[in-house]
This record gives structure tokens, C-alpha cells and sequence, in this order.
């Protein structure tokens, strides 16, 4: 049995259902994410986990036990929240010692508990200060060092970084990942942005309307999608419309131009719409004349195996800083990708005529003709 | 100076003087008692009443009271509002605010119908359950500036995430309200405590109405037989309305500095 076991979990307010069958399995250590849109059901699930909202249908289990009736001080599961949620009244090591003061422990080992704690969080110093002495990051570490301080069963983050600036924010992700990794706590970690699910998860639940879209890992939640959510909601993703020519060969028209893609089509007949999928990083830009443009892909055919090519114009050029993200545009369809920013190339001029190419097995057909 | 700060001035010295020179003039006649020199023989009268000192001392101590019981009842109120019935904020906030659109005369009025010494809850048959009736009545009127305060001070703090959070390590409600909730709506609590005391140091109409020895109905039996401690009596009210006000000034001011970053 998972460590921690979330069964057909529901949540009805009123007629509205917030999150429907929620069923997942954490084991012993591990870090999973919730990702998902705002208001897509992963705070409540969490808040469930917490023991602040009571599923109307289901059970959550903590090794074995069944939590979903308790309430949220007989639970042993810590809680860092967005808003860092210190009191205001306590000094840092007050509030890291909140926890083990209501569990009665004895003096001498609060006060080694909580030098451990600072220890761990880099604010051995500030034990003394009040919250509002505090900068976010320093506070919110604090409240991860009160979270920890307990010794919880499993630890729950609750957007903790999206109060923060984005230098700090990565830098406190890593510091968080590397803890968790380090004391080895089973993690339910609820974000919204990508970047942040990809870079710490060991697996994902993509959630969108109170469902789940996918369960997996970062690897396999980005690089094979299995919804139309997941594929446009993780990652950058290029939507082309175009028609269907052979689906038993994959061939599709997308503006007047031919790509193959690798699977063949089955739920779509030759002549339907289509649409398709293709990460901005498979797209490869070749700042080429028109005439060259064949020579390349054909080249290109020989060293990599076969690979799609589009003619197009260059419409924006967005300089990202390390990257530099250009948009083509074919006819009606347009996509973005991103080179590296190369000092001493010469940048794209918009309005030049460049050759996209990308990989059969990168473009991907998605159910329904409607992007 | 332009002629929009003119005005503004001509208006804040009209004001000040609308309430400066009568209070003046009321401390000027209090030092009139002898004859041909100013002195504060009307105040050292006053002060040697022991009618003073025990109408003085009865009225504070019900205010104490009425901080009391008006606390255990507004901040556990004010604190489910916030945390579980927002939705009742609407409602709760009207009643507050009855005492202010009934008289008190009328309110008095309901408790000695409602509470005489033939009815089922008879508080008026004894001094003692008399004054709590008085401290009761008090609570209600004080009910307006108590809950606002109040109120106010939960509303500046984020009652439900502090909650939870302390939820989450474990405590239990006493501890949560005790340890984590009261102390940070502290001066909340205070500025609408000496809000309190200001309204109840001074009332009339309900001490009177009920026959209890407070000290409004003092002030009113002194200003009718008397001609210059009342405005001694006057000019001490004031005094200790003021102190009251400076109080909450000083501890809302204690806390910004506090609060800033």
C-alpha cells in the first residue's frame, strides 16, 4: 500500500463539484505536484489532505490510516501556505517552536528542535527577529522550518513561491527540493506554474476542472501529453490547423505545405481538419534563401532521418535574453520557437524568409479539428 | 497662500473654537469658587465627596465589567464571522448597530418590562442582579464601538490562514483564540475596551432609569444643586474621556510602528 492513498475523492459545494474522483498514490518519499489552472481543484484537494476541507465522497489515507474524519491537529501532516501564514505576535524561533510546544515537549529539546531548524532553513541568526522583520524569502522559509519542525508524516505546499520575486523563487525551489530530498518527506506540492512542476517533481497530477488530466513524470507529462489540456497547459505548445491527406501514411496539409507526421492517424478521415501539436524546442530555424531552402532539407533528410520542412516569414523577434524567441508565420498558422542567443551571429530581421524543420515524430495529431 | 488653504484654516479655527471656548469658559468658572481669585477649591470638594468617589468608583468598575463581558462576547463573534459565517457580517453588523438607532431610554425601558421583579428573570428584585443588568445594558450600547473596533482589528489580519496554520501544528481552539488570535488583535481590543470605558464612565439615562449610585446620575444631581462643581465634574469627564482617547492613539500608534517594515 502507497504511504500516502487518496481514493475516488470528491468535493461538492452545493451542486458544484469542485473535484471529482481524485484517486492517487504517494509513496514513501516522493514528490509529487498538483498542477493546474487556478480554480482547477488542486488547493482543495490539498486543503482535504490538510483536513480543512472534508471530502463529500471518498478516503485519504496516511500509512495505513484513514485521516479522511480527522481533524487537522490529530493529522501530523505540516503546512506551508502562500501568504507564509507566521504569527505575527512570535518571534522566528517562537513560531518554529508553535508546533512542538502544543505536542508538550520538554524545554532542552524545543530549543535544540528549533537551533536544528534555523540551522537547516540558513537563518540561524534570526531567531530572535518578528516576522516583519523578515524579507518573503526569509519568512518563508521560516514557515518551512515551523512546518518541519513536527516531524510531519507528509509535508503540503501550497503555492509557497508565488508571492516571491522570480530570482528568489528559483533559488528557494532548489533549497526546498534539496530539504525534501535530505529528510526524505513524502511531498504534496500545489503550483500553477509549470516550470516550477517540471524542475522539482518526481511525478505530476495535471488537474483541469476539478479532474485529473494526467498523472506521470515531468518527462512524461511534457514529452507525451495524453490530453489536449495537458499538451497546450505544460510547456510552450504550437497549434497548426491544417487538413488530413493520408492518414494511413500521417500526411498532412498545413498552408498549401506537406508534413508527415510519424504515428498514422486513425480517428480522422483523409480531407478532415486537423490539428496539431509541435513543442517550440523540436522546431529548428534556418536563416536560408528561398532557393537554398531545398538543398537544407534534403541534408537534413540524410543526416537525421526524415524531417518535416515549412517555408515561412519571420512576423516577431523577442529577445528573451540567453534565448530568443521568433515567431514564423506560414498563411494562417504561425509558430514560435526559441534559438539560443549566439553573440556573434547575426540576430533574425523580421520579415526575412526562413525554412522551419522539425522531426516526423515531434508533430503531434491531436483529437478534434478545433485547436 | 492660496485662497483654498485660507478657507481650510478659517474652517479648522471655527471648529476649534466651537468646542475650545466653551470648555474654557467651563474650566474658567470652575476655578470662580472664591471670591475675587481663581483656585481649585471646586475640584478639592468634588475630590472629598465620598459620594464622588463611590459613584466614581461604581461607574468604573462596571465599565471594567462591561469591557469583560463585552469582549467575551464581541471577539469570539467577531472571530466566527470571519472564519466560517462571512455571510452573516451583514446581519451581525445591523444588530451592532441597533444600539445607536434606539434611544437608550427605550432600551431601558424593554429591561424593565421585560426584567421586573414579577417576570420570569426577575433582575431587577436585587441591587446586585440589577447591576449586572446595568452591566448587560452597558454591553449593548457599548456593542456599536466594541465590535467595530474589534471587527476592524480581525479584518487586518488574516484570522483564517493564522488559523489553519495553527490548526496545523496541532492546537486545539482555546489555544489558537488564547495564543494566536487575541494577542495580534490586541489593540484592537484595547482602543474599543477604552472606547468603552468612555461611553460607560459618564452614561445617565440607563444608571438612572435602573437607580444605580453610577456616576452620570452624579454629575446630574451635583449640576442641579451646585454652581461651580459641576463644571469641575464636567471639566474631569472630559479629562478622562481624553485620557481614554490619548490611550488608543498611543497603542495604535505602538503598533504601526511595529508593523512597519
Amino acid at each position: 500500500m502507497a504511504f500516502l492513498d487518496i481514493t475516488d475523492v470528491c468535493k461538492n459545494y452545493g451542486q458544484q463539484t469542485v473535484v471529482q474522483k481524485f484517486d492517487l498514490d504517494v509513496e514513501r518519499g516522493e514528490f509529487v505536484s498538483f498542477l493546474g489552472p487556478s480554480g482547477c481543484g488542486k488547493t482543495t484537494t490539498l486543503r482535504m489532505v490538510a483536513g480543512f476541507e472534508v471530502p463529500s465522497a471518498g478516503a485519504i489515507r496516511i500509512d495505513g490510516k484513514d485521516i479522511t474524519r480527522l481533524r487537522p491537529n490529530q493529522r501530523n501532516v505540516g503546512m506551508v501556505f502562500q501568504s507564509y501564514a507566521l504569527f505575527p505576535n512570535m518571534t522566528v524561533a517562537d513560531n518554529v517552536a508553535f508546533g512542538l510546544k502544543i505536542a508538550k515537549k520538554p524545554a532542552n529539546e524545543i530549543a535544540a528542535r528549533v537551533d536544528e531548524m534555523l540551522k537547516i532553513i540558513k537563518l540561524p541568526h534570526l531567531g530572535g527577529r518578528f516576522p516583519y522583520q523578515l524579507s518573503g524569502g526569509q519568512q518563508q522559509r521560516v514557515a518551512l522550518a515551523r512546518a518541519l519542525a513536527i516531524s510531519p508524516k507528509v509535508l503540503l505546499l501550497d503555492e509557497p513561491l508565488s508571492a516571491l520575486d522570480a530570482k528568489i523563487r528559483v533559488s528557494l525551489r532548489e533549497e526546498i527540493r534539496s530539504l525534501q530530498r535530505s529528510l526524505g518527506i513524502t511531498t504534496i506540492y500545489v503550483t500553477h506554474d509549470q516550470e516550477e512542476a517540471l524542475s522539482m517533481s518526481d511525478r505530476i497530477v495535471v488537474m483541469n476542472e476539478g479532474r485529473v488530466e494526467q498523472i506521470g513524470t515531468p518527462f512524461e507529462i511534457y514529452n507525451n501529453p495524453k490530453t489536449r489540456f495537458v499538451a497546450s497547459f505544460v510547456g510552450t505548445l504550437n497549434l497548426l490547423k491544417g487538413k488530413v491527406v493520408d492518414p494511413a501514411a500521417g500526411k498532412i496539409v498545413i498552408d498549401g505545405q506537406e508534413v508527415v507526421a510519424s504515428k498514422r492517424i486513425t480517428h480522422l478521415q483523409a480531407g478532415e481538419a486537423c490539428t496539431v501539436a509541435l513543442r517550440p524546442e523540436a522546431a529548428t530555424l534556418h536563416q536560408s534563401e528561398l532557393q537554398e531552402a531545398a538543398k537544407i532539407a534534403s541534408s537534413f533528410a540524410k543526416e537525421s532521418g526524415p524531417r518535416n520542412r515549412m517555408l515561412g516569414t519571420i512576423e516577431e523577434v523577442s529577445f528573451l535574453g540567453s534565448v530568443v524567441r521568433i515567431r514564423v508565420r506560414f498563411q494562417e498558422n504561425a509558430i514560435s520557437l526559441d534559438t539560443f542567443n549566439n553573440p556573434n551571429a547575426t540576430p533574425p530581421v523580421r520579415g526575412s524568409q526562413v525554412t522551419v524543420t522539425f522531426g516526423r515524430e515531434d508533430l503531434l495529431v491531436l483529437e478534434g479539428a478545433e485547436g | 497662500m492660496n485662497q483654498q488653504k485660507i478657507g481650510s484654516w478659517i474652517a479648522i479655527i471655527i471648529g476649534t473654537l466651537y468646542f475650545v471656548v466653551p470648555l474654557i469658559g467651563t474650566f474658567e468658572f470652575s476655578l470662580r469658587m472664591r471670591r475675587g481669585e481663581y483656585s481649585l477649591d471646586a475640584y478639592r470638594v468634588v475630590f472629598a465627596d465620598p459620594r464622588f468617589q463611590a459613584t466614581f468608583g461604581y461607574s468604573t468598575l462596571m465599565a471594567l465589567l462591561t469591557i469583560v463581558v463585552g469582549v467575551l462576547i464581541v471577539v469570539p463573534t467577531s472571530y466566527w464571522i470571519q472564519l466560517r459565517l462571512p455571510k452573516l457580517r451583514p446581519l451581525v453588523e445591523f444588530i451592532t448597530l441597533m444600539p445607536l438607532v434606539i434611544p437608550a431610554i427605550v432600551i431601558v425601558f424593554g429591561y424593565l418590562r421585560l426584567y421586573n421583579s414579577s417576570s420570569i428573570l426577575p433582575l431587577t428584585a436585587s441591587a446586585r442582579s440589577t447591576d449586572l443588568l446595568l452591566v448587560f445594558s452597558y454591553v449593548t450600547l457599548a456593542l456599536p464601538y466594541l465590535y467595530r473596533a474589534v471587527d476592524t482589528g480581525m479584518r487586518a489580519i488574516d484570522v483564517r490562514v493564522l488559523t489553519e496554520a495553527a490548526e496545523n501544528l496541532g492546537a486545539g481552539w482555546p489555544t489558537i483564540l488564547f495564543k494566536v488570535i487575541l494577542p495580534n488583535v490586541r489593540v484592537a481590543i484595547l482602543s474599543g475596551a477604552f472606547l468603552t470605558f468612555a461611553t460607560v464612565i459618564g452614561e445617565f439615562t440607563m444608571a438612572s432609569l435602573l437607580n444605580r449610585p453610577a456616576f452620570g446620575p452624579y454629575l446630574q444631581l451635583i449640576g442641579a444643586n451646585r454652581a461651580y462643581e459641576p463644571s469641575a465634574l464636567a471639566v474631569i469627564a472630559f479629562l478622562v474621556t481624553w485620557a481614554c482617547m490619548g490611550l488608543i492613539n498611543v497603542v495604535g500608534r505602538g503598533k504601526q510602528i511595529k508593523a512597519a517594515p
